[in-house]
């Protein structure tokens, strides 16, 4: 059980896992996520189904790393185990046909993006893709978009890919040209997804964001992934991930997200630690 | 009366100084010869009242009786008759209230020590024989899913596989045990005790899936296609904020996410375990409860210089246990009654810096029996904290509730249940424990599941609802 039948590197740090998973992949729906740990003295933390297969079994994960857990997982080869998978977590997202919809990705945010504009496509929508990243190393999932879109555009902080600027940049420029948008999906960090929120807010296109906040158990029952939507305590777990952009207070979002920094950065020093010292002894 | 000891055997304990810094168990638990000394003081009453103030009817004097005779064997014997979770009860039921509140001895000196006799043979039976697995009756081809794996869903299942059924129990978490490994802190009920239970179980034949969470992975309708009868005890694991300014700064948690952190996650063993937690130096716990008694505990030995409880009412009206109530105090906890927060207040980064509380006083009695607290107009004052923990309550996850069309629910969210058999509004389907009464006691719920296993073989042999 969650075995791990396929590993790809997708870009610098990012790398993606086919796992099988088949109870979870039966029910998987779009905008949902796992919660898993990999060792018994793990931590449990959450990760986007980003694509599910019914008939072999398997869900996709992807993993940016960049804590001590995530930084693990990259150490599991295909034929490893992930020790625990719990799901699928989360209200799935509101798929309907909507006309016009702009999905915005912004570095491992595309990753969640993608199930949901495959399922927004297939409801009959008209796609624009806009996904972004500091620079092109950080970028992924070009070919799988576009394939899922009528129009792609990418971009990167630096303009080592795509053309240079924030993804709200070419967003701005869109709203600008015209073009009817009916809804704007946003996943990225958050301070991304809040200047998408700003963007939209002055035109009054109906915009979604898919809160990453910090959780424990992914079933509403500790409250870690508290977030504010419409001055309204919600359990993203549970509540959401997917919530009105113009109504969620990203400044408490992004504030929560940094609680555990200083500690973080001691797990990591401490793996780092264990792991040369595992090293150490294999050499010996 | 024959002459008895006015006083309970007394049970070594970690002295507070020392049990403050570590999350080893407190109470050390009898040597035989103590037990015995205790199991003497009983009076072998035939009309046996303590039975009757025992929620799943444990032959009490009996079992005392082979403590005292030193048949150990013969005492685990009558008690796993009726309790299949002994060393559970015995540390963390309130026999003050059960049991031992209608000892006969209670009526002139301290009743006999029943829970501490529960824990003694229940641990002697682990250090001197391998639990003894019953013989079975012939398989009756039926299969119940158990939804959890809390108290009520262990008990259901052990039941249900000796009477011949199979079940298979399905929990969200990574492990099973529910409050009894997330909640209830090592220091009062090791984990390696539970994690003993539930492997007994699974020797009975009982199959236990985690991570798997019903209504979700698995509907309680799809599970209805593939199980004869459905039981839920999936408890009250849903925290209760009081959505006052500031709540939602960093460093306040909800009691379920600190005490999971700590207990299921082994965040007190930081970095060697990878889940942190906010080790606090002045640690504000809010209720009154066994709850946040663990809270207020487990903040000492994270590390708290100060860890106080702030309680809306005064100490008579706190439902947590005596007991706890005095470990805490011994160890340190300061109490700041009838108060409650009206705000949080955090740094420019967002942490939280002080609780403001607003002074109480106590009016009528209200619903409950308890008197009421009144707001004491202008009376706010701030305290300096930086952690705080919302101990206010529980009630029913309601997931299940949500995907599972016909079954009905009360407005507290708790779902509907015949309290004698179990059975809810839904064909075959069954429920009890912290679902149904909304957060109660571990014995409570053993009882109910005990109760619903035999209406569940009753169902599974008729067919009749
Ligand atoms: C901190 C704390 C201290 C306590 N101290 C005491 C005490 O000293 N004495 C005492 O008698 N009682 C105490 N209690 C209360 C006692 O623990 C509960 O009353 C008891 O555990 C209830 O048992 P249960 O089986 O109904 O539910 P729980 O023990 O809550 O178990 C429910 C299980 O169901 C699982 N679950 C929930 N939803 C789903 C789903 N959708 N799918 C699958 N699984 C699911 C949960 O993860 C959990 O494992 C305490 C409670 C807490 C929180
Ligand atoms: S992660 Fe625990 S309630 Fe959402």
């Amino acid at each position: 059980m969650n075995k791990i039948i396929e590993k790809i590197v997708l870009s610098k740090d990012v790398k993606q896992y086919i796992v099988e998973c088949s109870a979870i992949a039966q029910k998987a729906l779009a905008g949902q996520f796992v919660v898993i740990r990999i060792c018994e003295t793990g931590e449990r933390i959450p990760l986007t189904i980003a694509d599910s297969d019914k008939a072999e079994g398997t869900i996709t994960l992807i993993v940016q790393e960049v804590g001590k857990t995530t930084r693990q997982m990259g150490f599991l080869e295909v034929g490893d185990s992930i020790l625990d998978i719990a799901g699928p977590l989360g209200t799935p997202s509101e798929i309907e046909h909507f006309g016009t919809v702009v999905m915005i990705g912004g570095g491992i945010g595309i990753a969640p993006l993608y199930p949901i504009t495959k399922a927004m496509k297939a409801a009959g929508n008209k796609v624009i893709s806009i996904i972004g990243a500091r620079c092109a190393d950080l970028l992924f999932y070009q070919d799988l978009m576009a394939a899922q879109s009528d129009m792609i555009i990418e971009t990167t902080d630096d303009g080592t890919c795509g053309r240079q600027g924030f993804v709200t940049d070419a967003l701005s420029e869109l709203i600008e040209s015209g073009e009817r948008i009916d809804r704007v999906v946003a996943i990225g960090p958050a301070i991304m997804m809040k200047m998408v929120a700003e963007t939209t807010r002055p035109h009054g296109i109906p915009t979604i964001a898919s809160l990453n906040s910090i959780m424990v158990d992914g079933t509403g029952m500790c409250g870690a992934c508290r977030v504010e939507v419409g001055g309204e305590t919600k359990f993203a777990c549970v509540d959401g991930p997917d919530f009105d952009a113009h109504a969620v207070n990203f400044d408490l979002l992004i504030q929560r997200l940094a609680m555990y920094l200083p500690e973080e950065k001691i797990a990591d020093e401490h793996f780092c630690r264990c792991s040369s010292a595992k090293e150490g002894e294999k050499n010996a | 009366m024959p002459k008895v000891a006015p006083k309970k055997t007394p049970m070594p304990e970690q002295s507070a100084e020392v049990r403050k810094k570590n999350f080893d168990e407190v109470p050390l638990g009898y040597s035989e010869d103590m037990a015995v000394a205790e199991a003497e003081r009983c009076l072998q009453c035939k009309n046996k009242p303590c039975v009757a103030g025992c929620p799943v009817e444990i032959d009490i004097p009996a079992f005392i009786k082979k403590i005292a005779e030193r048949d150990f064997e013969a005492s685990i014997r009558i008690m796993k008759e009726k309790n299949l979770l002994p060393a559970v009860c015995g540390r963390v039921c309130p026999q003050e209230e059960q049991c031992e509140k209608v000892c006969v001895l209670a009526n002139k000196f301290e009743p006999v020590g029943i829970g501490r006799l529960e824990r003694f043979i229940a641990d002697w039976e682990a250090g001197h024989m391998t639990a003894e697995v019953p013989e079975l009756p012939l398989a009756t081809g039926k299969k119940v899913a158990v939804v959890g794996s809390g108290p009520a869903g262990l008990i259901v299942a052990g039941d249900l596989v000796q009477m011949g059924h199979s079940a298979t129990i399905f929990e969200a978490l990574h492990e099973p045990g529910g409050v009894l490994v997330y909640g209830i802190p090592e220091f009062r009920l090791p984990k390696e005790i539970v994690f003993r239970e539930v492997d007994y179980l699974k020797k009975l034949g009982v199959e236990v899936i985690t991570n798997f969470v019903v209504g979700r992975t698995r509907t309680v309708d799809e599970l209805l296609e593939e199980f004869d009868a459905v039981f839920l005890g999936t408890g009250a694991g849903l925290p209760w904020f009081m959505f006052v300014p500031g709540e939602n700064s960093m460093g306040v948690y909800s009691a379920n996410e600190y005490l999971t952190r700590s207990n299921l996650m082994k965040a007190y063993k930081f970095p060697e375990y990878d889940t942190p937690i906010a080790k606090g130096k002045r640690v504000a716990t809010v209720g009154g409860g066994n709850v946040a008694m663990d809270a207020a505990r487990t903040a000492l030995r994270l590390g708290a210089d100060e860890s106080i409880v702030i309680y809306r009412r005064s100490r008579e009206e706190m439902p947590a246990r005596d007991e706890e109530i005095e470990r805490a105090e011994e160890e340190g906890v300061k109490f700041q009654f009838l108060t409650n927060p009206v705000a949080y207040h955090a740094d420019g980064n967002g942490w939280v810096t002080d609780v403001e509380c607003i002074r109480m006083e106590l009016g009528a009695p209200d619903a409950s029996g308890r008197r009421r607290p009144v707001e004491i107009p202008d009376s706010n004052f701030k305290t300096p904290i930086d952690t705080v923990v919302v101990a206010i309550g529980n009630s029913p996850n309601p997931l299940i509730a949500q995907t599972t069309p016909g079954l009905k629910t009360t407005r507290w969210g708790t779902v509907e249940a015949d309290p004698e058999t179990g059975r809810t509004s839904k064909k075959g389907v069954f429920a009890g424990g912290d679902i149904v009464t909304g957060a109660a006691t571990v014995i409570l719920a053993m009882g109910a599941a005990r109760l619903s296993a035999r209406s569940i073989d009753e169902y599974l042999k008729t067919g009749t609802w």
